[in-house]
Formats: structure tokens, C-alpha cells, sequence
């Protein structure tokens, strides 16, 4: 019996807890390209280095607080940093937008433009976060590393097995709740959010009820900036921030979008939540695992790993490749086929 | 010149003319009907007067001011509802929602105007809180109907309104029209089943090749015998 | 009209041979054809993309994964085999890669035979994942032993050792394998879902290059392959050509790199030719018109009844395979096999820069795009350099900020492509020379 439980607590530690995490990080990222994409009808490639700009400004504004002095510890000083972030990123996008893509919307340019144009941005957005802050690992966390330890768990418990749970991964969840609910709330309740889902289903009835398709796509250029900061930041503060990373994060989080249903905030929920469960459980090494529940004879010499983490983009790939085989409006019927 | 009309109308969507030289136009509390065989412009006509295509000859008048030159948002601020004859709803959105959306433009309490819509379709009360694109084909008409009710317009103008509907959805959905007609709105309509709409027509145009054919209250248009036999099938 | 668009592209191509010319007599001979070498491939690899994008409107976001493909062609085709490697795993390996084999005509056939529901589902599941772990069972053994062969000079199978000009064809015929079973998958949904695919590819098949080092010797590389041209030192001691450099007038080091070079440059330039000579002669054939009906109008194109799909593999699978052979070229040119060059940002977006820039749709415009980005890509950063040291020059010596911007200028390059890309795209989308 005790096997069971400390097997138990050896997948909470190792699965259940850091793709918990994993998953509001992606799923914060993949509701920032689904409403670009329910509204401006692309795929934005530029998302994953949206993000790094984001994260980037935070990290700068907090060597800024931390060289002051100002700290909220237990809580890490990025937490007040990140709405100088969002902002810097707000205003990031809305040029790109100003100088980029209106361009592209007047011309009734076809989506294969927009998504090339946004692979220029990523190009750019790219280099200006490497030209700043460089390409290299910068780690920005401070404040209390953990909510508890392996090793208190362990004591408080009695346990053989201990699970760590670190701030940044209660406070990446606790973010992501607040995020999500206060997103929804935007989109069900007010009259902006309710016409930014009307636009998505039916531009041109849109039109004619008198929505501005300026003032839509504005709104949905400063929800994308806030989620991706947000995405970002946590990311950063989970891991670590390094521009190349956030560049990669595309993939998983385009596989989120696509699962959930391009275009639908509740599908790219799930399918973040769907793709970093899927990362983490096939990447995980079950040999300690299977140590706790087989006889001691049959225990496994091997790591007894499915796919090194090396390959853990396969993973998100492979359900990616899955859901446009058998379902390509995913999950939840998102707006394209 | 009537309430609402489109004078000596001309022009196309840029490539060669649709319309020449047509005209139209309904008084307030009036219902007008434009009939025609299959590509005689009927729709064309409509979204003439709305806007939705360039006219390079004649006008467009609402109430004495000439609104040639008003976007079609333009002219929905001016107090012209349009009813497209496809997607005219937001389907993921519950009809209240929708019906919300109709009145977008209007910054005062609405909740009177909607009350009016429920009193005109109460079915729609009852499905208030459902996704518009799960209700049957006429309920999406009231839906869309009453979307574009939501602004107050003084002039309502429908596409087909009764397209893809069964003969007792038409007959219902055709007596809501009448009522709100009576209600001082001044309404043009689109429509394939010429005899019906003409049976409950104060005016009717019939178009062809983009030109106004013939011109008269729907009664007359009925009794005219040329008319019964070219348009209406005997 | 036409008159016109052929003055205009001589006179844009006299430019670019003007350049590359300063070039060589500024900095000098060797440089200079190193970089037109760069440039010959980067052509081949931008007329495999605007075969793509030019003829058929498809956005590949993996060009990185298909000219992989082609170099790790390069290793599998010319390395002289590792006979050691093979006696220990070579089994185990044969035996892995016949049950995927089997493990895929298994599924095949199940899919076939039992009707489609959840039953299907989950019998396909079970073969999928039982073919799998059996596959593991004699494949991670074969690797261990594989890569315990004198790991600090093989720990890998090694190749065919056959003439590496040999994998150009190879890589080619990998990439277009793999572009099959993308543009399967991807093809005849959304624009957007290629791109995505596409994108995921290339970060697989770059991440199994790095990682596979039984078949590719991972981050380790591979260096020393053999080459098609003569090796420099050879040529320094032949008497033959010692007598050409001294009739010629100039040193027998200098003229043997730049033998080697011209050698390159020789062969590239047959490739090149060729691929331009089939390209263009396919776009102008009956088939080249339906590709251009169908990306302009892709709807009425379906409806007279043109399988567009199916079309777009077609197009598709030639374009990487186009890809895949510049890729093995690359590899050739640089002697050696190294995973982790490969970067999106250089395989992938300079090459789609490249074809916009030149003028898609139009192939001389592909090669012309291939040569000034790739010039330019060169040129950018000496001038970057010079740039920030101007602009920093009024700054303190041991000033952080100046050690920032000088180490920083190398980043400049890619806001530079970006901005390039941008621009073009705005106020020029048809490129230096427009599709007639």
C-alpha cells in the first residue's frame, strides 16, 4: 500500500505538478494565437518572440526594482514588474500592427500574407530582443524558490517520496485561473468582448451591426500582448528566459491551438493542457516508478524512458499531426478547416 | 419621392452594370416588394439602396437627405436595418447576445426594444439563453429579424427573408412582417415567392435585367395579367 | 514589355557579378568565390522554394529540415562504413527497422480491414504502441554497442563510402520522401497548417540529427568527408601545377584555393543550370500553366474539376527535393556534417527572404534573390561591425555600453532580413524581377 502512495507521490512531483505548470504556460500562449486567429484569420508566427519581448521587458524593469531595492518578497520582484511589461508590449504590438498589418487588412491581402508578413515581424521582434538583451540564459527569479520542499514534504510526512512544489509553479497556476476566468469574463460580459466574438463568427454581420473592425483587432492586439507577457514571464520564471527558447515554444503552442480548435479560447485550454501532459508523461522516466509497484525481482534496469526529452517537440507534433488526420477543426470545432 | 428611394440607379460590383437606370422606393408604415426572375438584380437593387455596392448614376434618398455617399455602417446609424438573405446570425452566440449585437450602436438602455422583439417573437424569449445556430431555420430568421430591430430603424430591409423556410414558417414569419409594418417602419423586401410577398404588398417592382419592368400597388400587380402570367406562373 | 523585363534582369544580374567582382579584387580572389559558392547554393535552395511558393502559393516554414535531410545525405552516401559498428549492432538494427517496417503494414492493413469507428481506434492504437516498445527492445541494445565503437572516432554505422556527388540525388530523394508524408498530412487544409507542420518537421528532423549518434554522430559531427574536387595540398605538390601558377604569375598556395574553389564553382554551377533549365521548362509547359490557374484561383481551378491537392504534392515534393539536393550540396562544399548548424533562422527564413526579395513566381528572380541575400548576408556583417564602431567611436573605451552594442552588431543581420522581408513585401511584392 505504501508502494502505491509513494508511486503516487513520485508521479505528483515529476508529472502531475510541472504539467500542471507546463500546461497554464501553454495555455495562456495558445489563447493569445487563437484570438489573433479568430480575429485577424492567421496564424501569428511572431507569437513565440512576442513572447521574449514581453519577457524580456519584465526581466529589464526588474533589475531595475531589485537594483532599487524594491522587492515583495516572498514573491518574486517580477510579479510587479509585469504590467511595465505588458505595456511595453502593448504598444510593441500595436505598432507592428500600425505599420505592418493594416496594411495587409486594407489590401484584403490573402491569410498566406499575413502569415508570411508575420514571420518578417518574428525576424525582427527576434533581433531586437537578441540586440537588447542578448541571446544568452538569463535567469530573473528571486524571492522564495519553493512553497515546499522535497525534503519538508518528506518529513512532514513520513513518506519515502517528497513533492517539491515551487513558487513559480503555484504561482504560474494561480496566474493562469485568474487570467482565464478574467478573460472569459471580458469576452461573455462586456459589450467589447462580446463584439470581438462577434467579429470572429461573422465579420460582415459585424459590419453591419456597426462594430469597428479597427477598434476589434486594437482589442485583440492588447489581449495578445497582455496573455503573451503573461505566458512568457511565468515561462521564464519556471525555467529559464533565452530568446531561442520562446522561438521553439511556437510549435507546442501552435499544437495547442490547433488541438483545442483554432479560434476557441476554451479549446486552447485544454489543448495546452492537452499537450504538456502528453510531454511530460512520454518523456518521463517510469523506472523508479515501476520499481514501486513490480516485485523487486522485475524491477527495470532501464530508465525505462518512451522518447528522450531531446524529442519532446515530437510529442506535441505527433498529436498535432493526429488531430488534422482525424479531426482538423479540433476538439472543441474551432473556425477553420 | 417616397420615404426611403433609390432614384435611377446604376452600377455593378466594378465590372460590367447590373442595374440601369432603376428605381425604388418604400413610405414609412409601407411595405414594398421587389420580384423578378433569377438574376434580374432583385438583391442587387436592395443592396444598391443599402450601400453595399458603387452606384455611378442616381441617388439615394432617406426621409429628404441624400445618403448616396454613406458606407452601409453609415447607414445603419441613419436608421436603416439591413437583413442579409445568408448568415445573418452570430451562431455561436446566444440569440440575447445577438440580439444585443443589433443594438451595438445605441449607447442608451435597450432593454425596451428588446422586450418589443420578445413580444414579436416570443419564441425567442424562451430560447434567450441558446446558441443561435442551434435554432431551426425560421427561428434564425425572428433572430436575425429582430437583430436588426434592435436599433429602431426607420426603414427595414430584408434579403429573402423567407429562403429555405416551409409554407406555414413563411405565413407566420410574413404576418410578424405585416406587424411591423404597422408599427410606422417603413420595409423593402427581397423575395422568390413572388405570389405571397405581392399578396401582402403595399408596392411592388418587378425587375428585369436590372430594370424596372413594372411598377405598381400589389394588388394591381396581381390582377395584371402580363404580370400573373410572365412572373407569377399562370 | 518583355524587352524591358530581360534588359532590366541582365542589368541586375551585371550588378551582382559587379559586386562579387569588387569583392575580389578589394578583398580578394579566394573570398570572393567562396561567396559566389554560398550563393550558387542558396539559388538552387530558393528555386526549390519558389517552386513551392512561386508556382503554388504553398508556405514551407521547414527548409531548414528538408536541406538537413540532404546533408545528413552527404554522411550516409561518402563515409567509408564502420565495419566494427556493423558486426556489433548492425543486427539489431536491421531487425528494428524491418518491425517498424512491419509494424506499419500491420496498421496499414487493420486500417483497411476493420470498419472505421472506435474499434479501429483502439486496435491501431494497440499495434502502434506494442510494434513500438518491441522495436525498442532491439534497437536500444544495437544502439549502446553501436556507439561504444571508439566513440572519440566513430560511434556511428557510418555510410556507404560511395562518391559524395552521388548524395546529391540521395538527398533529394530523402527530402522528397519526407515531404510526401508532410504534404499528406498538411496539404488541402488551411495555408496555415501547412506552415505549422512544416515547421515541426524541420524541428524533428534536426533534433533526431543532433541526437541519433549511432546514424549521424549527433553534436560530435562529422568531419573529414570526402570530397568530389581535388584537395588544395595535392595540388601544391603536383609539378603540373606549380608550372600553372608560375606561368600565371601567382602564388601556388593562393592558386590552389582558388582551383578548388572554381571546381566547386563549376559543378554548383551545372546543378544549378539544370534545376533552372527543368524549372523553367516546367512552368512553361502545360502543367506549369494549371500550377499558376490553380494559385491564382484555387476555387475554380477545383471546380473544373482539377485535383488542386493533389497538384499541390506534386509541386510540393519537387520543390523540397530541390531543397534536399542544395542541402547535400552544402554539405559537400563544407567537408563536414554539423547538426547544430542548422538554424531556422539561417536555413529557413534567409532562403524565403531570398525568393521574395528576387520575385516570386519567377525563377531567374529566385536565382538573382539567392545571390544578393546571400551577398548581402555576408556583406552585413563586416558593415554591421563598421557601423557600430563608427557609431560607438565617440564613447569610452571600457564603456559597457560600447562592448555591448560592438557584441551585439551580429544580431543586426536579423532585424536587417526582417526589415528587408517587410519592406519588399509593402511596397514591392513582386520583387526585383516581377513574374511576367
Amino acid at each position: 500500500m505504501d508502494g502505491a502512495l509513494n508511486s503516487f507521490l513520485l508521479l505528483s512531483n515529476f508529472v502531475l505538478v510541472p504539467g500542471m505548470a507546463y500546461g497554464s504556460q501553454l495555455a495562456i500562449g495558445a489563447l493569445g494565437v487563437t484570438l489573433v486567429y479568430g480575429i485577424l484569420r492567421f496564424s501569428n508566427f511572431a507569437h513565440g518572440d512576442t513572447m521574449a519581448f514581453g519577457t524580456m521587458a519584465v526581466i529589464l524593469v526588474t533589475w531595475l526594482l531589485q537594483a532599487w531595492g524594491v522587492s515583495i518578497s516572498p514573491l518574486p520582484t517580477a510579479l510587479l514588474a509585469l504590467p511595465f511589461g505588458i505595456l511595453a508590449t502593448i504598444v510593441l504590438l500595436l505598432l507592428t500592427d500600425r505599420w505592418v498589418y493594416r496594411f495587409f487588412r486594407r489590401e484584403k491581402a490573402a491569410p498566406v500574407v499575413f502569415l508570411i508578413a508575420s514571420v518578417g515581424v518574428m525576424f525582427v521582434m527576434n533581433g531586437v530582443v537578441r540586440f537588447i538583451i542578448g541571446p544568452n540564459d538569463q535567469r530573473f527569479a528571486d524571492g522564495e524558490r519553493f512553497i515546499i520542499k522535497a525534503r519538508e514534504f518528506k518529513r512532514l510526512t513520513g513518506m519515502n517520496e517528497g513533492v517539491a512544489f515551487k513558487t513559480s509553479q503555484g504561482l504560474t497556476i494561480v496566474t493562469a485561473v485568474i487570467v482565464v476566468a478574467a478573460l472569459f469574463w471580458f469576452l461573455n460580459r462586456t459589450r467589447a468582448g462580446k463584439s470581438m466574438r462577434a467579429y470572429s463568427d461573422n465579420e460582415d454581420l459585424a459590419l453591419l451591426s456597426g462594430i469597428n473592425p479597427e477598434r476589434v483587432v486594437m482589442i485583440t492586439w492588447i489581449l495578445a500582448a497582455a496573455l503573451a507577457t503573461i505566458a512568457g514571464t511565468l515561462y521564464g520564471l519556471d525555467k529559464s528566459f533565452k530568446p531561442f527558447t520562446y522561438f521553439q515554444l511556437l510549435l507546442p503552442i501552435f499544437a495547442s491551438a490547433i488541438v483545442g480548435g483554432l479560434g476557441n479560447p476554451l479549446g486552447a485550454i485544454a489543448g495546452g493542457f492537452i499537450i504538456a501532459f502528453s510531454e511530460v508523461t512520454v518523456t518521463y522516466a517510469y523506472k523508479k516508478f515501476l520499481a514501486y509497484n513490480l516485485p523487486p525481482d522485475w524491477a527495470p534496469d532501464s530508465l525505462m524512458q518512451l522518447l528522450s526529452t531531446d524529442y519532446k517537440f515530437a510529442v506535441s507534433f505527433v498529436i498535432l499531426v493526429l488531430v488534422l488526420l482525424i479531426r482538423p477543426t479540433g476538439i472543441f470545432r474551432g473556425k477553420a478547416i | 419621392m417616397s420615404f426611403l428611394s433609390g432614384e435611377n440607379m446604376t452600377g455593378g460590383y466594378g465590372g460590367a452594370d447590373i442595374l440601369h437606370d432603376c428605381t425604388i422606393g418604400v413610405e414609412q408604415g409601407e411595405i414594398a416588394v421587389i420580384v423578378g426572375p433569377n438574376g434580374a438584380g432583385k438583391s442587387t437593387a436592395m443592396k444598391a439602396v443599402f450601400g453595399m455596392l458603387n452606384i455611378h448614376q442616381g441617388s439615394v434618398q432617406l426621409d429628404g437627405e441624400d445618403i448616396t455617399r454613406l458606407s452601409p455602417q453609415d447607414r445603419v446609424a441613419k436608421g436603416m436595418g439591413f437583413v442579409p438573405q445568408n448568415q445573418n446570425v452570430f451562431t455561436s452566440m446566444s440569440v440575447e447576445e445577438n440580439l444585443e449585437m443589433g443594438a451595438f450602436i445605441r449607447r442608451d438602455d435597450f432593454t425596451d426594444t428588446m422586450a418589443q422583439v420578445f413580444d414579436l417573437f416570443p419564441i425567442l424569449k424562451d430560447k434567450r439563453r441558446q446558441p443561435a445556430g442551434e435554432l431551426s431555420g425560421g427561428q434564425r430568421q425572428q433572430v436575425a429579424v429582430g437583430r436588426a430591430l434592435m436599433t429602431q430603424p426607420k426603414v427595414l430591409m430584408l434579403d429573402e427573408p423567407t429562403a429555405g423556410v416551409s409554407p406555414i414558417v413563411m405565413d407566420e414569419l410574413f404576418d410578424r412582417i405585416i406587424e411591423v409594418a404597422r408599427s410606422g417602419i417603413a420595409i423593402l423586401m427581397v423575395e422568390q415567392n413572388a405570389r405571397q410577398a405581392l399578396n401582402i404588398a403595399d408596392k411592388g417592382y418587378v425587375l428585369v435585367q436590372g430594370r424596372n419592368r413594372y411598377t405598381d400597388t400589389g394588388a394591381a400587380l396581381m390582377a395584371n395579367p402580363e404580370v400573373r402570367k410572365a412572373f407569377l406562373g399562370g | 514589355m518583355s524587352k524591358n523585363f530581360n534588359r532590366r534582369a541582365v542589368l541586375l544580374f551585371a550588378l551582382m557579378f559587379a559586386a562579387l567582382a569588387t569583392v575580389g579584387f578589394a578583398q580578394s580572389w579566394s573570398l570572393a568565390l567562396a561567396i559566389v559558392n554560398l550563393c550558387l547554393i542558396s539559388a538552387v535552395m530558393s528555386l526549390g522554394v519558389n517552386i513551392q511558393w512561386g508556382y503554388a502559393g504553398l508556405f514551407n516554414v521547414g527548409v531548414m529540415g528538408f536541406a538537413a535531410l540532404g546533408g545528413v545525405a552527404g554522411v550516409l552516401m561518402s563515409v567509408p562504413p564502420v565495419t566494427e559498428a556493423w558486426r556489433v549492432g548492425g543486427g539489431g538494427i536491421a531487425i528494428s527497422l524491418m518491425l517498424a517496417i512491419g509494424t506499419i503494414v500491420v496498421a496499414v492493413l487493420a486500417a483497411r480491414h476493420i470498419p472505421p469507428g472506435n474499434m479501429r481506434r483502439l486496435v491501431l492504437a494497440v499495434i502502434i504502441v506494442a510494434g513500438f516498445f518491441l522495436i525498442r527492445a532491439f534497437f536500444d541494445p544495437a544502439v549502446e554497442l553501436i556507439e561504444a565503437v571508439e566513440p572519440a572516432k566513430t560511434g556511428f554505422l557510418g555510410g556507404l563510402g560511395l562518391p559524395i556527388i552521388l548524395s546529391w540525388v540521395v538527398g533529394g530523394i530523402f527530402a522528397a520522401g519526407v515531404a510526401w508524408i508532410v504534404g499528406k498530412i498538411a496539404l488541402g487544409l488551411r495555408s496555415d497548417y501547412l506552415a505549422i507542420a512544416t515547421l515541426g518537421i524541420s524541428e524533428i528532423i534536426v533534433a533526431m540529427l543532433k541526437n541519433e549518434d549511432w546514424l549521424t554522430r549527433g553534436v560530435k559531427n562529422v568531419s573529414g568527408l570526402p570530397r568530389p574536387v581535388p584537395y588544395e595540398v595535392n595540388l601544391q605538390q603536383a609539378i603540373w601545377f606549380q608550372d600553372w601558377a608560375a606561368t600565371l604569375g601567382v602564388g601556388v598556395v593562393e592558386f590552389s584555393s582558388i582551383y578548388v574553389k572554381l571546381c566547386y564553382a563549376g559543378l554548383f554551377t551545372i546543378v544549378l543550370l539544370f534545376v533552372l533549365w527543368l524549372s523553367q521548362r516546367s512552368l512553361n509547359s502545360p502543367w506549369g500553366r494549371m500550377m499558376r490557374a490553380i494559385r491564382d484561383n484555387e476555387v475554380a481551378a477545383s471546380a473544373m474539376g482539377k485535383n488542386v491537392t493533389g497538384r499541390h504534392l506534386q509541386v510540393f515534393i519537387l520543390g523540397s527535393a530541390v531543397i534536399g539536393i542544395a542541402g547535400a550540396m552544402l554539405t559537400t562544399l563544407d567537408g563536414q556534417f554539423t547538426p547544430a548548424s542548422y538554424q531556422p533562422l539561417r536555413f529557413t527564413f534567409i532562403i524565403w527572404v531570398m525568393v521574395i526579395v528576387g520575385g516570386s513566381g519567377n525563377n531567374w528572380g529566385a536565382v538573382l534573390g539567392g545571390f544578393v541575400i546571400w551577398f548581402c548576408w555576408i556583406e552585413a556583417e563586416p558593415v554591421g561591425l563598421w557601423f557600430m564602431d563608427m557609431l560607438t567611436s565617440g564613447m569610452d573605451e571600457g564603456s559597457g555600453l560600447r562592448k555591448h552594442l560592438l557584441d551585439s552588431a551580429a544580431h543586426m543581420r536579423l532585424m536587417t532580413m526582417g526589415l528587408i522581408l517587410l519592406l519588399v513585401l509593402r511596397f514591392s511584392p513582386r520583387g526585383l524581377i516581377p513574374e511576367k
